[in-house]
């Protein structure tokens, strides 16, 4: 594919079209998400929304592939496709275009006819043409100017060597002189006649031409898979608990990509941690930024707290109860910026504090519902996803977060509520003052702007 | 993080600039800015900077001109000393003698050294950091090209005598070269490479107050080195690239500065490291490596009744190491954790493990000294230079007494 031929992107989408009377605000929110996610880019780029296609324009000079990776990065986009624009021109000539395409797109893979140089040289004697035998290294781009419609009966096309192909017309301006059927048989024909190395297949093909004769004309025929979901905006607002692990950024990824709008919240523990802790931290909030947009990172201090549990508390219920707390102070800081739920990348049984029993204890201390994408997914799937939006080799770092310094040898598995709530009740004349005090601390750092 | 003023004890990882250090750079930039290759009235002064710089180094080694070479950092110039001294001596012999408790500059250059099939000696020190004269005899053969010894470890302050390891390297072989690394203790105690038997010795300027991104190599007369970097043919054709100017300046200067008041200045320090140690072995479970204590005095150090008699024996032991850096080791408490207790009041040291920080592996030295296993993460390093004053030694005291016990108390179970 030659990447310079294309100043323009069609944006697809493809469950904002089927949301009703409120499409119009999905497609609101993925025009000013792209819009957003374009401004990293150098250049200038208009956008167009006509119904439904969103139409991208660079109005400068651009990086193809910079400009491709800021919109695989918008959630809501299935595809992107690179496209040229040709002004209203007559069939004839718009048969050419195409042809001038698709030569410029593939080049001599259209070419080829699976042939070694000696058998075209052979087939083409057959035929009459005056070959001199001794250049039997006669180029892909001789072939071309040689009229193949005359030559292809005596071609026995190599299944494996050619490109099978699909016609896609579609005609909105029905102005225009001849309609999408005869047009699909038109353009197909030239495209055969000019490149050996193509075959039509409807029901299989390897690759669809498109043409759609609009205000312009548009021609495609490549598909850049977008990241798909809803765009970040229309999905309500969550507070995700963010460490510095593995999944925890993986499970805000998840969610915003059905359109939820994040916020996070770390719980710092200095000395105990240190200012890279944090740092690594305020990392991968900008990692996942790039697909959420801006993200609110909530700092909580939460040093006292956890040397009061540790003081007071069972040592193997530690983890727990301080996930409790967590919890009540991420719900706090959600109701207080209109976050709806929590987020949380927690998965049964990955660690003592993620079993069944674990969760159910965490679980009962907030109201707000806590999203858990993860919840069934493997650590080596949970891996790979980290991998592909880049968080990963962040999140192993090797600096301590606040759930590891103090952590018994032996936490327990399955915490009873009961058992928990009563322990708990140790830090009641002092808890309340410390979670305020906790509150107080809460720093926001502003990512992904 | 508290109003405090800072007190910046991690010298030995890199030091604020001396500011008549950072005004002469600011001029080379700016105006003497001239490459010292060029046929020009600027060149020719940007020379004269060069020969300048060289004749302080000269001064200060007591040497010529020619011995001096400029490069990018003590990383460099250890690489180029030992990787440099060891292919020009490959057809004498493929055998070199380090220690266990070499810096990474070092180290890992003999590593790449035996994967191109160099055969390399690790000596092994005794508890306060030492090289063994005896093993360092046994292990020298008429194949060994190089000896490459520090002269000051960074992470416990432990001083080798170096002139006697300079003496016994020529009494056995006459024709092995004796690499110093001088990076920690340059510009702390007298070094006079001629004096001591040294073929090769690495300074780096940051640890001198100087600016990072320069280093220095001793080359003695008749040693000959394969250089590492090609290109124009700067410093003999040994370190090509073209003269870092304002680096040169700036690093002379600073240890010029340094060296001129050396004894003064180390007098003074020893005076702090003693006071250091004193207040912090008064503290429960506290212990100092790489200083030889005998029991009495030990018992003293810790219950404070230090008189006349311990004084001058304490002064006596630290008097073998190196004035500027102390190593503590704090039982039960995580270097990481008691570093950022002392951050927090503005006080900055070093982790003398290195596995709390980017590295996995405990320190090499610590583990080579044979420091009790569960103390190799407790360690913590506190190295002082000449801006440091009593009342900051004090501080940090009062700061580890405050914050000990609280500590001690949230160990994990």
């Amino acid at each position: 594919m030659k990447k310079e031929m294309f100043c323009d992107f069609l944006i697809k989408y493809a469950e904002i079209g089927i949301k009703g009377k409120n499409r119009y605000l999905f497609e609101d929110a993925l025009v000013s998400r792209i819009m957003n996610a374009m401004k990293r880019v150098d250049g200038e780029f208009s956008i167009r929304k006509t119904p439904g296609r969103i139409f991208l324009r660079s109005e400068s000079e651009f990086d193809f592939d910079e400009a491709v990776d800021a919109l695989q990065h918008v959630f809501g986009i299935v595809g992107i496709c690179p496209i040229v624009r040709l002004d209203i021109v007559d069939p004839e000539t718009l048969c050419k275009n195409v042809t001038d395409y698709m030569r410029e797109m593939y080049g001599s893979e259209l070419c080829s006819t699976g042939l070694t140089a000696q058998q075209a040289v052979e087939i083409m004697k057959e035929n009459g043409f005056e070959v001199d035998s001794a250049s039997a290294a006669i180029s892909d781009e001789v072939y071309g100017k040689l009229q193949w419609q005359e030559l292809l009966p005596s071609i026995k096309r190599n299944s494996s060597d050619t490109i099978r192909f699909k016609m896609m017309v579609r005609r909105e301006r029905k102005s225009y002189p001849k309609d999408s059927m005869v047009l699909n048989e038109d353009i197909g024909e030239a495209l055969l006649n000019a490149f050996p190395g193509l075959k039509v297949d409807v029901h299989h093909p390897e690759k669809i031409v498109y043409v759609e004769i609009r205000d312009s004309i548009y021609l495609y025929s490549e598909i850049i898979p977008g990241p798909g979901g809803m765009p970040v905006g229309t999905g309500g607002h969550g507070m995700l608990l963010l460490s510095g692990g593995i999944d925890s950024p993986v499970a805000g990824y998840m969610v915003s990509k059905r359109g939820v709008t994040i916020d996070a919240v770390y719980f710092n523990a200095p000395p105990y941690t240190s200012e890279r802790a944090l740092q690594k931290v305020v990392d991968l909030a900008t990692i996942i930024s790039k697909y959420t947009g801006p993200i609110n990172l909530h700092v909580i201090n939460f040093t006292e707290i956890q040397m009061a549990i540790y003081e007071k508390c069972p040592h193997d219920e530690l983890t727990i109860i301080m996930r409790r707390y967590m919890m009540r102070i991420a719900e706090h800081l959600a109701e207080e910026c209109g976050a709806q739920g929590l987020i949380t990348g927690e998965s049964i049984g990955q660690v003592a504090s993620q079993t069944f029993a674990s969760l159910v204890c965490t679980n009962e201390v907030c109201t707000l519902p806590v999203i858990r994408p993860l919840i069934a997914f493997d650590k080596q799937d949970i891996v790979e996803i980290s991998q592909k939006i880049g968080s990963y080799e962040t999140s192993i770092q090797p600096y301590e977060d606040c759930c590891t310094i103090f952590v018994a040898k032996h936490p327990v598995t399955k915490p009873s509520r009961t058992v928990i709530r009563r322990h708990e009740a140790h830090l009641d004349d002092v808890i309340e003052e410390m979670l305020q005090k906790a509150y107080d601390t809460d720093t926001v750092i502003r990512v992904g702007d | 993080m508290s109003d405090t003023k800072e007190i910046y004890l991690d010298n030995s990882a890199t030091t604020r600039v001396f500011p008549a250090v950072a005004d002469l750079m600011t001029r080379v930039m700016l105006e003497t800015y001239g490459n010292p290759s060029s046929m020009h009235h600027k060149g020719v002064e940007a020379e004269k900077l060069l020969r300048n710089a060289k004749e302080i180094f000269a001064g200060i080694l007591k040497c010529d001109l020619k011995n001096i070479y400029f490069t990018s950092g003590g990383t460099e110039s250890d690489n180029m000393a030992i990787v440099g001294a060891a292919t020009a001596a490959k057809r004498r012999g493929m055998h070199l003698i380090t220690t266990q408790i070499e810096h990474p500059a070092v180290l890992n250059t003999m590593k790449h050294l035996e994967s191109e099939g160099y055969t390399v000696t690790y000596l092994p020190v005794d508890s306060f950091g030492l090289v063994k004269l005896d093993k360092l005899e046994a292990a020298i053969t008429p194949e060994t090209t190089l000896v490459s010894i520090m002269h000051v470890n960074n992470e416990i302050g432990s001083m080798q005598k170096i002139a006697e390891i300079g003496e016994l390297i020529k009494r056995c072989n006459p024709d092995t070269l004796f690499h110093v690394d001088a990076v920690q203790g340059f510009g702390k105690a007298a070094i006079i490479p001629k004096k001591m038997n040294i073929d090769l010795m690495s300074v780096s300027s940051h640890k001198i107050h100087g600016p990072k991104g320069m280093g220095m190599l001793y080359v003695g007369d008749k040693v000959r080195l394969n250089p590492i970097v090609f290109g124009g043919g700067q410093q003999n054709g040994l370190r090509s690239g073209t003269e870092n100017m304002p680096g040169i300046a700036g690093m002379a200067k600073a240890a010029d500065t340094l060296c001129s008041k050396l004894k003064e200045d180390s007098e003074k320090l020893y005076k702090l490291k003693a006071r250091l140690i004193m207040g912090a072995l008064k503290l429960e479970g506290v212990q100092v490596n790489g200083v030889e204590l005998n029991d009495e005095l030990k018992k003293k150090l810790s219950s404070g009744a230090m008189d006349d008699e311990a004084m001058v024996m304490l002064m006596e032991a630290l008097s073998k190491t190196a004035p500027h850096i102390v190593s503590l080791s704090f039982p039960g408490i995580r270097a990481e954790v008691m570093l950022h207790t002392l951050e927090n009041d503005g006080i900055y040291v070093s982790a003398g493990s290195a596995c709390s920080t980017h590295k996995p592996e405990p320190s090499a030295t610590l583990k080579a000294i044979g420091l009790d296993k569960s103390l190799l993460d407790c360690t913590l390093r506190f190295s002082m230079s000449v801006f440091t004053t009593e009342e900051e030694i004090d501080k940090t005291i009062s700061v580890l007494s405050d914050k000990l016990p609280m500590l001690q108390k949230y160990t994990r179970r």
